[in-house]
């Protein structure tokens, strides 16, 4: 209760601050509008030449691009740890943040988030809501159900991983390249990963597990059984990843000393 | 007076070797978007050898070369003018007895030159062994794509200039900059080859000036375009050189009158 009255107070002062700028908020709308029309446009000229890619058809794919854009979006409106190095480290924030009384990480995502991000999971919807009604998909309480435990895995996922990058800001406060390397792997999540090379296959489900923040779960919403097993796995692998996150996390914290301003 | 440029390259060099951890990741990110998009390609071709007049292995070459050529080409010159008018640093730029958007464009030079001797060319090489491409031996297909790859970078900084401009009239142009990359990524050929386009599309594309950044170069090198194919796609891009640079002046000129230093 207490973390929920925080999160409105949060909240609300972001609208404020957002609201100062109508234009800038407006524009930023658009371009991530922009941005996953954009990536449609690649799927829909490839299939002009080809009826498929890897074994699944132009509306499948589409389905699974926009399975993989609503977990995204959840994890984007409130994971925004990209400059944490900088503003948290570096200029020192963090140590205001660990004079007060509330859990470390709660009030840097809150002080982060951008919920406006979320916008891209409806996107997300109609995307995949149109791959589903192309393909005839039959859609009943279960799916629906699944889809919820789906994505909370797959932003469990992205928040875990994502937090164990950022943990390495405490140990260092230099800056390092690694969470645009990590951005870019996780874009193979959003095709379906039988086309790559089995190395491939093997480390985006075991090792950096972005398979299951697109292609697993979305294939079992479409019905393909052969990766079913994976797919129910998805919010296993989400507690399991959060879980060292937090872990790596709670020991950085632990290690942190200040950058000494 | 190019002395002045001259300089100006060697200073940007110099500055890009000063954060060079940058491009160890750099090479691993440009890696893995070849990656990804080499197997989407190979899923594509699926078993058919040869689609729109490009076989299997040109399209993997092509996928590593425009990639690496990106290396080359990209910068952000819009970024740092639009930066600049917005700190107000912009006004003693324009005190200094030079030619300012020349100045960026010849830094832009210095970072495309660092990038292309420590990142391109070893990941080029990282690249060739891990993806099997064909690339051409030691043949004067070479010259003819390092003189259509800087008439490319050309192009590309004209359009960045133009962007950066505009910040003289769009105070946050944020967006448009960042709108503009991803027209160049989509529209360049960078992730698509024109060819693949719907024939409409092509159509449009033969007008605009995105295909001399990357499509132009990366064919001339994939394809080993010779005769009078080479030297259509170099005038394309000549005259893109000349075109693009009307606007900017005109846009630089109005600009200066109605300069606001925001804060400086």
């Amino acid at each position: 209760m207490f973390h929920l009255h925080l999160f409105i107070e949060y909240f609300k002062q972001y609208i404020k601050t957002r609201m100062a700028y109508r234009w800038d908020f407006v524009t930023q709308f658009i371009m991530n509008f922009f941005y996953q029309g954009i990536n449609l446009i690649f799927i829909l000229v490839v299939f002009q030449h080809t009826s498929s890619l890897g074994g699944w058809n132009r509306y499948e794919v589409i389905f699974i691009y926009g399975y993989f854009l609503i977990p995204w979006a959840v994890f984007s409106a409130f994971f925004n740890l990209w400059d944490f190095n900088d503003r948290y480290v570096i200029k020192g924030e963090l140590d205001r943040v660990l004079t007060r009384p509330v859990y470390s990480l709660v009030q840097v995502i809150m002080e982060t988030m951008t919920p406006e991000s979320l916008v891209g999971g409806l996107t997300g919807l109609v995307v995949m809501g149109y791959a589903a009604w192309k393909l005839d998909l039959s859609w009943d309480l279960i799916d629906i159900l699944l889809l919820f435990l789906f994505t909370l895995g797959s932003v469990m996922i992205y928040g875990g991983i994502y937090i164990a990058l950022t943990s390495i800001s405490l140990y260092s406060d230099s800056k390092s390249d690694i969470q645009p390397i990590i951005y870019n792997i996780g874009n193979y999540g959003r095709y379906p990963v039988n086309i790559y090379h089995r190395v491939i296959q093997f480390a985006l489900t075991w090792v950096l597990p972005f398979a299951f923040v697109g292609f697993y779960p979305a294939s079992y919403l479409l019905d393909h059984d052969h990766w079913k097993w994976y797919a129910f796995l998805t919010p296993l692998v989400g507690i399991l990843y959060l879980g060292f996150g937090l872990m790596c996390w709670n020991r950085g914290i632990r290690h942190y000393r200040g950058a000494g301003n | 007076m190019y002395k002045v440029y001259l300089e100006v390259i060697r200073i940007r060099f110099l500055m890009m070797l000063a954060y060079r951890v940058n491009y160890y990741s750099g090479i691993i990110i440009y890696s893995l978007n070849i990656g990804v998009y080499y197997f989407l390609w190979m899923a594509i071709y699926g078993n058919k050898g040869t689609l729109q007049g490009m076989t299997v292995m040109q399209m993997a070459t092509y996928i590593a070369v425009s990639w690496m050529s990106r290396a080359f080409y990209f910068n952000n010159l819009d970024r740092e003018i639009a930066q600049e008018i917005r700190d107000g640093t912009v006004a003693v730029q324009l005190i200094r007895p030079y030619h300012y958007l020349l100045v960026k464009a010849f830094q832009g030079l210095g970072e495309g030159l660092f990038r292309l001797f420590l990142f391109s060319v070893p990941g080029m090489i990282v690249v060739s062994f891990i993806f099997p491409i064909d690339l051409p031996g030691v043949s004067p297909v070479w010259a003819k794509f390092a003189l259509s790859l800087l008439l490319g970078f050309i192009v590309n900084v004209e359009v960045n200039l133009l962007t950066g401009v505009l910040a003289f009239f769009i105070l946050n142009n944020q967006g448009l900059i960042w709108a503009k990359r991803v027209i160049v990524d989509l529209l360049s050929g960078l992730t698509i080859p024109i060819v693949f386009y719907p024939d409409w599309m092509q159509k449009v594309l033969e007008f605009l000036p995105f295909q001399a950044i990357s499509y132009l170069p990366s064919t001339v090198l994939v394809k080993g375009l010779a005769g009078s194919d080479f030297v259509h796609a170099i005038l394309i891009q000549a005259v893109w050189c000349v075109l693009l640079w009307i606007p900017i002046q005109l846009i630089w000129l109005k600009a200066r009158k109605t300069l606001i230093v925001q804060g400086g």
